[in-house]
């Protein structure tokens, strides 16, 4: 009964695609996590904020079982992500680190075709997928056959994105993709992402601790400290939020930020 | 240059106890890579197996190798043939910097690299021929090039257990008190040690991930 009614919940339908219920981590007598409860929408990027220790990567984590909860359960297309098969549920979830986390003794044509090479895509077909996602994010051909180190931190970041893009999954993980990145590349690469976003319509959990960030590249922002779940607002409503930490943010970033959040909506 | 000479009316018998040496050293090793590489691998991801795994290899390494060799003497289907004896002398004696790189090596490499292969849905199997083996191949390379190097060494002495090898001409020699007899052996060994070294070492950094 309850197995035909979750099978009736189809991606791009009302239910949220990645839903927490009551979710706590602790390793050890460190609580990380308390009492999690966030869904996320089908087709929203949604922003984790806060800063290192606040417990927004273990969150990301959660999702692709990278991490397991010890308390309440993560559902992923409405079914808990410990019953399905961990291998198929994560190579359905587009995942890119801020290390980037490229393979450094593969090319980039390779690097780019991991999952379809291991979900067993015949090569032409790889091929002309890698082609098509350099395209994609703007990156030239002729970088396919260069290795990682041969590359910039821009070009591997883009590379990164390809990468999680590869499968086509619905969903994508981003773990402070652009946190590396000098202050310009890292703009270029907020607006292109907001570009490919507008195209792609991909449901996007991303974290980050720049507030910029959040407010320019978040349909929502969930804003964690120390473990707990603060609050969830859109960008316009966390400029003028008088949420304790909320406003701290907001003083702690300064001017110019209601501007940001504008343009991250239009 | 009187080795010189010797070496040269003598090099059939030169070649052949070379031979015999390369053969002693190559089968140990390779060896000791098949059981080493994946005892490596296997304390790299069961921590617990760690302290007995690398424990038992050092504590091997530690026997005086001419008591190891006596020691084996007595067991049935090895003492039969001194060859075999010598070969499983030096494989455990090979096992240690074989184990210790392997282990290194797939520990050292980018904890990020292998996160983002999991979270792609690498399977462990996968993650570990396809990530942690190739990128962790010049550390273990390098392990095993120490092998053979201290290897190459530790044979001169099975020629004590009559296992042959360029030993023999060492052993002759201290007895005969002549040294370009022990130069015949001990000069063609240093040259193994130093072309395996010099062989394995190109390998190992032409498989250095670029």
């Amino acid at each position: 009964m309850l197995a035909a009614m979750q099978s009736t919940v189809k991606p791009g339908n009302t239910g949220p695609i990645i839903e927490f219920r009551d979710v706590a981590y602790r390793v050890g007598d460190v609580q990380i996590l308390v009492g999690l409860n966030l869904q996320v929408q089908f087709g929203e990027t949604l922003v984790l904020l806060g800063r290192s220790g606040s417990g927004k990567t273990t969150t990301l984590k959660l999702v692709n079982r990278l991490v397991a909860p010890t308390a309440g359960e993560v559902r992923v297309r409405g079914v808990p992500n410990t019953e399905a098969d961990v291998i198929r549920l994560r190579r359905g979830i587009g995942y890119v680190i801020q290390e980037v986390g490229l393979f450094p003794h593969f090319t980039v044509e390779r690097n780019i075709g991991v999952v379809p090479r291991i979900e067993g895509w015949a090569d032409e077909k790889i091929r002309a997928r890698v082609e098509e996602l350099l395209q994609l994010v703007g990156l030239e051909r002729e970088i396919m056959s260069r290795y990682p180190h041969q590359l910039s931190g821009g070009q591997r970041q883009r590379v990164g994105v390809a990468r999680a893009l590869a499968a086509d999954p619905e969903m994508l993980l981003m773990d402070e993709p652009f946190g590396a990145l000098d202050p310009l590349t890292r703009d270029e690469l907020q607006s292109e992402f907001l570009a490919l976003q507008q195209r792609l319509n991909k449901t996007v959990v991303f974290v980050t601790h720049d507030l910029r960030e959040a407010l320019r590249l978040g349909s929502r922002v969930a804003l964690m400290e120390a473990g707990h779940l603060v609050t969830v607002l859109s960008p316009q409503e966390f400029v003028r939020s008088t949420d304790r930490w909320a406003s701290a943010y907001v003083r702690a970033f300064g001017e110019g930020l209601e501007s940001v959040a504008n343009r991250g909506a239009s | 240059m009187n080795w010189f000479r010797f070496i040269l009316q003598n090099r059939e018998q030169v070649l052949e106890l070379t031979g015999e040496h390369l053969w002693l050293v190559g089968t140990s090793t390779l060896l000791a890579a098949v059981i080493g590489i994946p005892l490596g691998v296997l304390i790299s991801r069961r921590p617990l197996w760690n302290k007995p795994v690398l424990g038992s290899a050092n504590i091997i390494q530690t026997i005086p190798s001419l008591a190891l060799f006596g020691f084996l003497l007595p067991v049935p289907w090895l003492g039969a043939r001194a060859d075999r004896l010598a070969i499983l002398a030096l494989t455990l004696y090979a096992l240690l910097p074989i184990i210790r790189n392997t282990y290194t090596g797939i520990r050292g490499v980018d904890a990020a690299v292998v996160e983002a292969g999991r979270g792609m849905g690498m399977t462990e199997r996968q993650l570990l021929f396809q990530v942690q083996l190739p990128l962790a191949m010049s550390v273990i390379l390098s392990g095993v090039r120490v092998a053979v190097v201290i290897s190459v060494g530790l044979a001169t002495i099975a020629a004590a257990i009559g296992a042959g090898g360029l030993g023999e001409f060492i052993f002759r020699g201290l007895a005969m008190v002549d040294d370009k007899v022990i130069l015949a052996g001990a000069i063609p060994a240093a040259i193994l040690a130093l072309g395996a070294d010099f062989s394995l070492g190109w390998l190992e950094k032409s498989l250095r991930a670029p």
